[in-house]
């Protein structure tokens, strides 16, 4: 589901946000049209928006956890987590958490990678918000759903930045939904001046 | 912080709030686990707020966090003084042009890339990360931001591990941390 489609409509904030983004045509690879979210961290007023909609939307939820996936989950989940009370879990690649870790294996277009969740995370009965700057695939966001269900937490919502006009609706990952602020940007002539 | 400032009562809630872990990432090393401390929404927001009651006011512009634990504290200190966020990143990240600092590692070197529009002269910088140990992490990060022009304010940092002496590498830049382990 879009901000748009759930009362968001015609809010400047959501052009802001957008307009903050910029494209970077063939990166990672050639025929990757890249949402670069840093030009939109530059932006305190458009990086605040963005959180100010979350928190509006998930401070009356009970979410008791924030999940952010390494590393621009990072940046996007913690400010969220403290303004909603709830505490800040990091997903992350393989080996850089201590302790015991649960580990989730996801699809990549060529080979696949592992996130990690430390097991002490979760206790009983939590409800859990994941982050992520932004959604294509849904492999990443699926490889969560599947740690905090396994830990025995219950997903409430995986929330993005950016996301592809797919999961508009009721699009549903692995069963939960989503929900997302903006589509991503065309490349053309405006963001070249940008 | 010196022997003869007051501490602030919120840090020792912090400190008991960062789990130390024996041996990892290998032997011998005590690693300072700060995933514990973001578990508590009160210790969690007391190491935002002492950051942010110390930078409101020194009309910083920019705040540098370092990949990807510098994320997690400096975008919420970003937000809250109102200052631009500017992600400090490993190789091959960031999709604009770049420059990049290499660094020392224990075995080999690695290097961390910043976008050059990101930050120019006349911006006054912050840089965030958990934790210095050697300072080399840090020192690269200022010579990235020195390079573009900004002037390095300070560098912040959770945790301090001063037996490894890193605040000297910083050539006299100031450095603030909440909690030191000897």
């Amino acid at each position: 589901m879009f901000a748009v489609e759930n009362g968001l409509q015609g809010d400047p904030r959501l052009k802001a946000i957008s307009d903050a983004i910029r494209v970077v045509p063939h990166f990672p690879k050639t025929g990757i049209m890249f949402q670069d979210i840093t030009t939109l961290l530059l932006d305190p007023v458009a990086f605040k928006h963005v959180v100010d909609i979350f928190v509006d939307r998930y401070k009356h939820m009970n979410i008791s956890l924030v999940a952010g996936v390494e590393a621009r989950g990072f940046i996007f989940g913690p400010p969220i987590a403290l303004a909603i009370g709830a505490k800040f879990v990091p997903l992350r690649k393989p080996g850089k958490l201590p302790g015991r870790v649960l580990s989730e294996e996801y699809e990549l277009e060529y080979g696949s990678d592992r996130l990690e969740m430390s097991v002490e995370a979760v206790k009983s009965d939590e409800r859990a918000l994941i982050i992520d700057d932004l959604v294509a695939t849904g492999g990443t966001l699926s490889a969560s759903i599947n740690l905090l269900e396994r830990a025995g937490a219950e997903v409430v919502e995986c929330a993005c930045v950016v996301g592809l006009p797919k999961f508009k609706g009721q699009c549903k990952l692995k069963g939960k939904p989503l929900y997302v602020l903006v589509e991503p940007r065309e490349f053309d002539d405006i963001t070249l001046y940008n | 912080m010196s022997e003869n400032e007051v501490k602030d009562p919120r840090i020792d809630g912090i400190k008991t709030k960062i789990r130390v872990v024996p041996d990892f990432p290998k032997k011998g090393i005590m690693f300072q686990d700060i995933t514990t401390l973001l578990l508590d929404p009160k210790a969690f927001k007391d190491t935002i707020d002492l950051f942010v009651e110390r930078y409101r006011h020194m009309n910083i512009s920019v705040v540098a966090g370092i990949e990807a634990r510098g994320f997690i504290f400096g975008a919420p200190i970003a937000l809250a003084i109102g200052a631009k966020f500017v992600p400090l990143r490993k190789p091959k990240k960031l999709p604009g042009e770049i420059i990049f600092e290499e660094y020392e590692l224990e075995y080999g070197s690695d290097r961390l890339e910043m976008h050059v529009e990101a930050v120019d002269s006349g911006d006054r910088a912050l840089v965030v990360d958990d934790l210095i140990a050697t300072g080399g992490t840090l020192c690269a990060a200022m010579n990235l931001l020195r390079r573009v022009g900004a002037e390095v304010v300070e560098c912040a940092c959770v945790i301090e591990l001063p037996e490894l002496n890193g605040r000297e590498r910083l050539e006299g830049k100031p450095l603030y941390v909440l909690v030191e382990y000897r």
